[in-house]
């Protein structure tokens, strides 16, 4: 008898189902999967190494490029690990402006990636539909911070600037016309016979794998854990509104998709009451030796100018402490371990991105599945390899 | 009694391991356990295994450089109790030849984290499946967030047209990286280059 050989295959780094730069390594065994290696940090770019040496405001932007299709919630983690040290009110104002972006963040993320994974098992159209709803989103963004994708909008003690009327009643506009689109992709997808049979029963977690493998997010709601850091241990202002939190039930594909697709109409509700609901006032805190003065204040105090001078040169220094903040970002928990030594610069910012996590049980769940199923597992584990790689 | 709060926590960990725990504190609502190298497999099993507390969930490990004190290394441990909504942060401290027991037998997921701290510090884990490099570049040499490595790295790399080839030279900086000193601004800034140079020409 002929003895069979395992074939080792390469799939990426360059593949446009590898969502970025992934270099998976596939042991094949006709056209079983019999191991899968990834091997990650072809886009790291030392982002704690660089955050050790810059300011806390300089840092920030570097959260942007870690999840850049949802850089907001990144921001977010960041700014609150370093109010946690400061001990620091937001104003109030300022965290509903943080939730609606948050939110909209969110949208970005899932529209990505429900529309790449059925991109990834061949369907074309709802990308394009879903780009467009994007590219509306990120004009939010643009018109809040003059940036359409890195934004670096919030800092320690709230946001950049307030947002302008208008933009407030647009973003009020898109959640009235965003559900028929959400209503549209499920048209497309949801009942289809292809993006079922390629979904369905594909990357199967159990709800105790789930937690071994440090899953969060949808990752883990998808095998039906209620766990959403929004509701359980929720910051900012998520305690005052009124959201559900979708759970799935086989947690395979499909219900991943499910999920997001679902949270997608959560975010929306969020964004509306958020509108609905936003208080008036200042949008940063008040203290001069945190967050810099304005225009105005600068022509006309030398105490302003004098901070001005401090804030953008040495910057504010943080008490001596760690601190532990996680937000539920789009992908899952996205956490930031803060140590600072009492100087302006962060001694050490270790960040928690959930799609590491997510990449490494790549291996256990492809394991025994089809080379076809490859791009779609990998597509519901939702991988950015900004955050990944960081 | 429930285990709801971090106080509750405190006080049953303190309890169930006593002999095990050098210190515990509340600090910013967050529970942190200081323990020895030695007790980190039994410690972290407990917290998982036990029925009341359940921290199923590790988050993620962290390692802390400090190069000016005896034991070097830091490394922390943080947990996520799904059940009681409940987090912990377990630290332990040792010098930089120290190896350290992995935690992949409890938690598969320690499996990238620990190679990541491997990669990124050069702390070495016993019975670890698969110690390789996990973020940086095939052959990459040096531990990059160690404090004594320096900022902008050794090597760099580019596409030579002469070479048709991707191609690693030693890192040459158009600009000095001004690191500037805040704790005395009046000094002027040091530009490390020139440092780096004068040190040079002393030493010839």
């Amino acid at each position: 008898m002929k003895k069979t050989k395992t074939m080792s295959l390469n799939f990426g780094p360059q593949h446009p189902a590898a969502h970025g730069v992934l270099r998976l390594i596939l042991e094949l065994e006709g056209e079983i999967v019999e191991k899968a290696d990834p091997h990650i940090g072809l886009l790291h770019r030392g982002t704690e190494k660089l955050i050790e040496n810059k300011t806390y405001t300089q840092a920030l932007p570097y959260f942007d490029r870690l999840d850049y299709v949802a850089p907001m919630n990144q921001e977010h983690a960041f700014a609150l690990a370093t109010e946690k040290l400061l001990d620091i009110e937001v104003p109030i104002r300022a965290k509903y402006i943080r939730v609606i972006f948050c939110e909209i963040g969110r949208i970005l993320s899932h529209i990505l990636n429900v529309t790449t994974q059925a991109l990834d098992v061949g369907a074309l159209t709802p990308s394009l539909w879903g780009f467009e709803e994007r590219e509306t989103l990120m004009t939010f963004y643009e018109r809040a911070s003059g940036s359409r994708l890195h934004a670096n909008y919030f800092r320690t003690g709230g946001v950049h600037k307030d947002l302008p009327t208008k933009l407030i009643e647009d973003i009020g506009k898109f959640c009235e016309t965003f559900p028929k689109i959400i209503n549209d992709l499920e048209d497309l997808l949801t009942e289809n016979r292809i993006f079922k049979q390629r979904n369905v029963e594909i990357g199967l977690v159990t709800k105790k794998e789930a937690l071994d493998h440090s899953f969060s997010g949808v990752m883990l709601r998808g095998s039906g854990i209620p766990w959403d850091l929004r509701k359980s241990q929720p910051y900012e202002c998520y305690n005052d509104l009124k959201f559900n939190i979708p759970v799935g039930k086989n947690g395979d594909c499909y219900d991943r998709y499910l999920c997001r697709i679902e949270e997608m109409r959560e975010s929306v509700k969020i964004i509306k009451q958020c509108i609905e609901n936003l208080p008036k006032g200042p949008v940063k805190t008040v203290d001069g030796k945190i967050s810099p003065p304005n225009r105005e204040e600068l022509k006309q105090s030398m105490e302003a100018l004098i901070h001005h001078f401090k804030l953008f040169t040495e910057g504010f220094r943080v008490p001596a402490g760690n601190v532990y903040t996680a937000v539920e970002a789009p992908k899952g928990e996205f956490g930031v371990y803060l140590i600072s030594d009492g100087s302006n610069r962060p001694y050490r910012c270790k960040i928690r991105a959930p799609g590491f996590s997510h990449l490494q049980a790549m291996d256990h769940l492809i394991r025994g599945h089809m080379l076809a199923d490859v791009p779609a597992v990998l597509g519901s584990l939702d991988i950015v390899f900004g955050e990944v790689d960081r | 009694m429930e285990i709801n709060n971090l106080n509750n926590l405190e006080k049953l960990v303190n309890a169930e391991l006593s002999s095990k725990i050098q210190s515990s504190e509340i600090k910013y609502n967050e529970l942190l356990l200081k323990i020895s190298v030695n007790e980190i497999v039994a410690v972290i099993t407990f917290l998982k295994s036990n029925s009341r507390l359940k921290f199923k969930q590790l988050i993620d490990i962290a390692a802390i450089d400090y190069p000016n004190e005896d034991k070097r290394f830091e490394l922390v441990y943080l947990l996520l109790s799904i059940e009681s909504n409940l987090r912990i942060k377990i630290s332990v401290k040792f010098e930089s030849n120290e190896k350290i027991p992995s935690i992949t037998k409890i938690f598969p997921s320690a499996n990238w984290m620990e190679r990541e701290v491997f990669d990124m510090y050069g702390i070495k884990f016993i019975n670890h499946p698969d110690l390789r490099r996990i973020l940086t570049d095939y052959n990459f040499k040096g531990h990059p967030l160690r404090k004594d490595f320096p900022l902008t790295g050794f090597n760099e790399v580019r596409y030579s047209e002469k070479d048709k080839k991707v191609i690693y030279e030693p890192v040459k900086l158009e600009q000095n990286y001004r690191n500037f000193d805040f704790s005395s601004p009046w000094e002027g800034t040091k530009y490390e280059k020139a440092i780096m140079e004068k040190e040079k020409n002393e030493k010839n």
